[in-house]
C-alpha cells in the first residue's frame, strides 16, 4: 500500500535492480553528447506548447530533473526550448519526467497561496511493464526482456489503442517504449488533455480489468455479460494467446503451472478437475497447448455431469484476459499531477533511447533493434568519417547529427505525430473563435 | 439580500410568483439557479446556514470515511428531517393553507441557507470544492426521495441539451445496449431498452458509469438508459454550481453587502466543519458532566475511557508525576468537563504530582487549577478544548510535553504503536487510520479508532457523529 499524498515521481527503476554494474552504463560524456546533439529540442517544445510560439501549455509546464547525483528536482519550467536547452546542458541530467500544466508558472509555486497554484491539464498516460507479468513471464525474468515477452506489451497497445479511438473518439496518440521492459501511451487530443482527477480515473478503471489489479492466482468471475470493451478485447486476444500463452509462454507445463490453471477452473476438485489432473500424472510434460485442449475434451466426454458448460465458457473466457489482457499502472493514469518519463530521454541501465513506436507498424517493433547512445554517437561518427572521405559537393550541404543516425525514423515519426497535434489545436482555435464571434454578433 | 443580483432577479419578476399565488416554491427539488430576492432577518441569515451546514458537515465526514450512498442516506435523513425538511406537495400533516406555509417556509429555508453557504463558500478553490461535493450528495440524498413525477418535471425543466438517441442507432447498437443494461441479451430485455429513453452525451458528464462500465460508449459519447440518469443529474448540478460559485467568487469584491453581514459569512466558512478537515463542537456544554460528578479517585478508573490525547496525559502523568503547563491545561480542562468539580480537581492533582513538594504545588500550581474554575483572576468559565484547538494551537508540542493531538503531533511510528496497545492490530484497520493521518483528516481517524474500540458497543456499525471534542468521545464511550 502505498501512502503518498502527492504526486510521487515514478521510483527511478536503476536504483532497485540487482543486476552487477552493467557494462552499458551511459558516461556522463555520452549523455551531454547525446544532449547537444541529438535530443529533439524543438519537437518536444512543439509537442507540449500546441503552436510554435511560446504559450503557458509549455512556460507552465512541469518538468523534473533527475540529476546524476541521483537528486530529483522538481518544478522547473521554461520559456522556450533554447531555454530548456541550455538547462539541460548545465544539468546533464539522468533523465527528466514530464508533469502537468499548472495555473501558474511552477518557478512561482511558493510565491502563491494554496489554492491558486494547482495542475491544469496534462496528457492522459498509461504505462505498461513487464514487470507486472512476471507470473505468467517463463522465457524471462525481473529486468530481462526479448521479443516473446515482449508480445504482451504489443497485445496491450494493440487492446489500448483500439478503445482510446473507438470507445472515447482520441485521435493523437503516441506509444513510446519506456526504455526496458515497457511502454508509456501519451494521449495528446485536447479533450484528454483537460480531464480532471475524477475522469482520467473513471477512464483509468474502464480500462482495468480488475480493480484489485490483474493476477492468474485467483479466479476472476468477470461479471455476465461482458462489458462490449471487454468482449471486444476477448475477441482479439483470442488469437494472441493461442500464440503467445499456449505456445511461446507455455505457463502449465509444469506441475506448478498445471496447479495454476486448475485452480482457475469453475469449482476446485470437481470432477473434472480430478480426472485432469489423473490423466495429466499418467502423461507427464503435456505442454499447455494439449492441457488447454483437454479440459474441452473431458468435459465433453460428460466426466462431470452437473457441469453447466456456459460457467466452463466463461472459466475459459476469464482465463484468456488474465493472461493476455493490458495490466495497467492505474496510479500513472489516476492523477492528473502524476509525472511520467519524457520521451527520447536514455534508459541509464540500457543506453536506449525512449523512442516512439510507430503506430502503424507497432508489431514489428523489437525493443532489441532499439538504438543506444552509443551506438548513435558511433554512427555519427562514422558518417562524418565518410563524409570528409567523398569530398564531394555533398559535405557543404549542412546534415543535423541526428540525421545521420538510426534515431532519425523515430525523430521524423515524433515531427509527424507532433505536427498533427499542432493541426488539431490550430482548428479548435478557429472553430472556438468562429463560434464566439457568432455569439457576440 | 444581494443587491447585484436583486436587481437582475428583480427584472425577471414575473416567474413563478404568478403561477401560484400561494406557494412560490412549487417544487421541492432546488437547482438553485435563481438567487432569492425577499428580505431576511440576520437571525434567519445566521440560523439558517448553521441549520445547513450541520447537514452537509456530516456528509462530509462521510464521505471521507467512505460511506456508501445508502449508509449517508441513513445518516442523513433524520438530521434533514430536523434541520431542512424536505416534504412533498402531498405531505398531509395539517390543513391546506397552513400546510402551503409550512412548505413555503421550509423551501425558503433550503433556498437561502444554500445562497448564503455560497457567499461563505466561493472563496477559495479548497472551500469551493468541498461545497460542491457536499450539495451534490445532500442533491443526491433528496433525488432518490422525490416520485417518478416530481424527477421527470425537473429533468424536464433543466433544459438540457443531450442528445436523444435516434430508433435507427438503437437498432444498431440493440446488443451493446441491452449487454451494458446488465442483461444478456433477449427480445424482452431489448424491448424495455427500445421503449425508453436512451440518451447521448460527452463521457465527460458521466464518469461514474464510465468508472463502472456500465454504459456503452463510442467515439466519446455515452449512451445513457433511462434507469441511470440520475447520475447525469448530479453530474449537471455539480458543474452548475461549479459555474455559479465561480461567478460568485468574482463578484464578492463588489457586492456591497451590510456590514454585518461579512463577519458572519468569515465565521460561517472559518469555523464549520467544511472549512478544514476538523470539527468544531458547536454545544460544548452538551458534553460536559452528563454522567454526575467524579472524584478525584475515579479518574485512573476511567482512562480506558478516554481518547487517546487524554489517556496519553495521563499515561505522563502518572510515570513523571508531572505534567508541563499546557498539557495541564488541556487535561485539567478536559477532566473538568468530565464532572471534576474543583475540590476533587485540587485532590486529583495534588496526588498526581507525587514528586512536587506541597508548597510547591500551594504556590505554583494551586492558583492555576482553581482559576481554571473561575474562582481566580479574570473569574472566567473555562471550557474544555474541542478538538479544532488542540489541534491547531500554537504551542506545538516540544520534547518533554504531551498536549496536543497523537493524530497530527505524534510521529506516525509511535502513533501505529499506541494504536495497537489499545488493541488495533489489524493492518487493514491501521492503514485506514494511516490514510486519514496523512489526509490530515484528525478527527475522522480518531473516530475510527473510537470506532475500532466499541465494536461491541456499536454492534459493528459505524458511528453517526464525528468526534470533534474530546469530551463527546468520552460522553459517547460511556452510551448505553
Ligand atoms: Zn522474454
Amino acid at each position: 500500500m502505498k501512502y503518498s499524498t502527492g504526486p510521487l515521481p515514478r521510483q527511478p527503476t536503476c536504483s532497485t535492480q540487482t543486476r552487477p554494474l552493467a557494462l552499458d552504463q551511459v558516461s556522463p560524456e555520452e549523455m551531454l553528447q547525446f544532449y547537444q546533439r541529438l535530443f529533439p529540442y524543438r519537437y518536444f517544445f512543439q509537442w507540449l506548447n500546441h503552436s510554435p510560439s511560446p504559450s503557458p501549455d509549455f512556460t507552465h509546464r512541469e518538468i523534473a530533473f533527475t540529476l546524476q547525483s541521483d537528486i530529483y528536482s522538481r518544478y522547473n519550467s521554461f520559456k522556450g526550448y533554447e531555454d530548456f536547452k541550455k538547462e539541460v546542458l548545465r544539468l546533464n541530467p539522468l533523465r527528466f519526467e514530464i508533469g502537468p500544466q499548472y495555473t501558474a508558472n511552477p518557478r512561482d509555486k511558493k510565491l502563491l497561496r494554496k489554492g491558486a497554484f494547482r495542475p491544469l491539464t496534462k496528457e492522459l498516460v498509461f504505462d505498461i511493464d513487464l514487470t507486472d507479468y512476471d507470473e505468467i513471464r517463463t522465457c524471462c525474468s525481473k529486468t530481462q526482456i526479448c521479443i516473446k515477452c515482449w508480445q504482451f506489451i504489443t497485445v496491450a497497445i494493440r487492446t489500448m489503442t483500439l478503445g482510446l479511438k473507438e470507445d472515447f473518439g482520441f485521435k493523437n496518440i503516441i506509444w513510446i517504449f519506456s526504455g526496458r521492459r515497457g511502454a508509456h501511451a501519451w494521449v495528446c487530443d485536447k479533450r484528454a488533455r483537460e480531464l480532471d482527477d475524477q475522469k482520467r480515473r473513471a477512464i483509468a478503471h474502464y480500462f482495468a480489468l480488475s480493480r484489485n489489479g490483474t493476477t492468474v492466482k485467483k479466479r476472476m468471475n468477470l461479471k455476465r455479460p461482458l462489458h462490449p470493451h471487454i468482449s471486444r478485447s476477448l475477441e482479439i486476444l483470442k488469437d494472441d494467446f493461442q500464440v503467445n500463452i499456449l505456445e511461446e509462454q507455455d505457463p502449465w507445463e509444469t506441475n506448478d503451472g498445471e496447479n495454476i490453471l486448475l485452480n482457475l477452473l469453475p469449482e476446485r476438485n470437481t470432477e473434472l478437475n480430478k480426472e485432469l489432473r489423473a490423466f495429466w500424472l499418467d502423461n507427464p510434460g503435456r505442454t499447455s497447448y494439449k492441457k488447454w485442449k483437454d479440459i474441452d475434451d473431458f468435459a465433453k466426454k460428460g466426466v462431470q455431469k452437473n457441469l453447466s458448460t456456459k460457467e466452463l465458457q466463461y472459466a475459459k473466457q476469464d482465463i484468456i484476459l488474465q493472461y493476455m489482457y493490458p495490466r495497467l499502472d492505474i496510479e500513472v493514469s489516476n492523477k492528473l499531477n502524476h509525472l511520467l518519463k519524457s520521451p527520447f530521454v536514455v534508459h541509464p541501465k540500457t543506453g536506449k533511447v525512449c523512442v516512439p513506436i510507430e503506430l502503424d507498424n507497432y508489431e514489428d517493433f523489437d525493443p532489441e533493434d532499439v538504438p543506444t547512445v552509443d551506438q548513435l554517437l558511433n554512427e555519427i561518427d562514422s558518417f562524418n568519417k565518410e563524409l570528409n572521405e567523398s569530398k564531394d559537393e555533398m559535405a557543404d550541404i549542412k546534415i543535423s547529427d541526428y540525421e545521420k543516425t538510426s534515431l532519425k525514423i523515430y525523430i521524423d515519426y515524433f515531427a509527424k505525430f507532433v505536427k498533427s497535434v499542432m493541426e488539431e489545436e490550430a482548428e479548435i482555435k478557429k472553430t472556438f473563435s468562429a463560434g464566439k464571434r457568432s455569439l457576440d454578433f | 439580500m444581494f443587491r447585484q443580483t436583486k436587481r437582475r432577479a428583480l427584472e425577471r419578476k414575473n416567474f413563478g410568483r404568478e403561477i401560484n399565488r400561494n406557494l412560490t416554491y412549487n417544487d421541492r427539488l432546488n437547482l438553485y439557479q435563481i438567487p432569492p430576492i425577499d428580505e431576511i432577518t440576520l437571525d434567519e441569515f445566521e440560523g439558517w446556514a448553521i441549520d445547513r451546514l450541520k447537514i452537509l458537515g456530516e456528509i462530509d465526514s462521510s464521505i471521507l470515511r467512505n460511506r456508501t450512498v445508502a449508509e449517508i442516506e441513513k445518516i442523513i435523513k433524520p438530521l434533514l428531517e430536523i434541520y431542512l425538511p424536505f416534504n412533498s406537495n402531498h405531505y398531509s400533516g395539517s390543513s391546506s393553507s397552513d400546510r402551503d406555509i409550512q412548505l413555503e417556509h421550509e423551501r425558503k429555508k433550503d433556498h437561502y441557507s444554500h445562497f448564503i453557504l455560497r457567499l461563505a463558500f466561493c472563496r477559495s478553490q479548497e472551500l469551493r470544492t468541498k461545497f460542491i461535493k457536499n450539495e451534490s450528495m445532500l442533491f443526491r440524498i433528496r433525488y432518490n426521495m422525490v416520485d417518478r413525477v416530481e424527477r421527470m418535471k425537473f429533468v424536464d425543466s433543466l433544459d438540457l441539451d443531450w442528445e436523444l438517441v435516434e430508433m435507427d442507432e438503437k437498432e444498431d447498437l440493440r446488443e451493446k445496449l441491452v449487454v451494458c443494461s446488465g442483461h444478456e441479451f433477449s427480445e424482452e430485455n431489448w424491448s424495455n431498452i427500445k421503449n425508453d429513453s436512451v440518451y447521448k452525451v460527452p463521457f465527460e458528464k458521466v464518469p461514474e458509469l464510465v468508472e463502472n462500465r456500465r454504459v456503452f460508449i463510442r467515439y466519446g459519447k455515452a449512451y445513457v438508459p433511462a434507469n441511470l440518469q440520475v447520475s447525469l443529474i448530479m453530474n449537471e448540478f455539480s458543474t452548475r454550481l461549479e459555474r455559479a460559485l465561480e461567478m460568485t467568487a468574482r463578484a464578492m469584491p463588489r457586492l456591497d453587502e451590510d456590514e454585518r453581514i461579512i463577519p458572519i459569512l468569515q465565521h460561517l466558512a472559518t469555523s464549520s466543519v467544511l472549512s478544514a478537515d476538523y470539527g468544531e463542537a458547536g454545544d460544548v456544554n452538551k458534553f460536559n458532566s452528563q454522567k454526575g460528578d467524579i472524584a478525584a479517585t475515579e479518574v485512573k478508573k476511567l482512562v480506558r475511557h478516554f481518547p487517546l490525547c487524554m489517556s496519553n496525559l495521563q499515561t505522563h502523568l502518572s510515570l513523571d508525576g508531572h505534567l508541563k503547563y499546557f498539557g495541564r491545561q488541556q487535561y485539567g480542562l478536559f477532566l473538568k468537563g468530565i464532572g471534576l468539580k474543583v475540590d476533587e480537581a485540587l485532590k486529583f492533582w495534588r496526588l498526581s504530582f507525587s514528586k512536587i513538594p506541597e508548597d510547591k504545588f500551594q504556590k505554583e500550581y494551586r492558583y492555576n487549577i482553581r482559576h481554571n474554575y473561575g474562582l481566580e483572576g479574570g473569574r472566567k468559565q473555562y471550557r474544555p478544548y474541542d478538538c479544532k484547538s488542540i489541534i491547531n494551537q500554537n504551542a506545538t508540542p516540544g520534547p518533554g510535553d504531551h498536549h496536543g493531538c497523537p493524530y497530527k503531533h505524534f510521529p506516525i511510528d509511535h502513533l501505529i504503536n499506541n494504536l495497537q496497545q489499545m488493541g488495533i492490530n489489524d493492518k487493514f484497520d491501521l492503514n485506514q487510520i494511516r490514510d486519514f493521518v496523512e489526509k490530515k483528516s484528525y478527527h475522522i481517524a480518531c473516530t475510527k479508532v473510537f470506532e475500532l474500540t466499541h465494536k461491541a458497543q456499536l454492534q459493528g456499525k459505524p458511528l453517526a457523529e464525528t468526534i470533534n471534542h474530546p469530551n463527546q468521545y468520552f460522553g459517547l464511550t460511556l452510551e448505553p
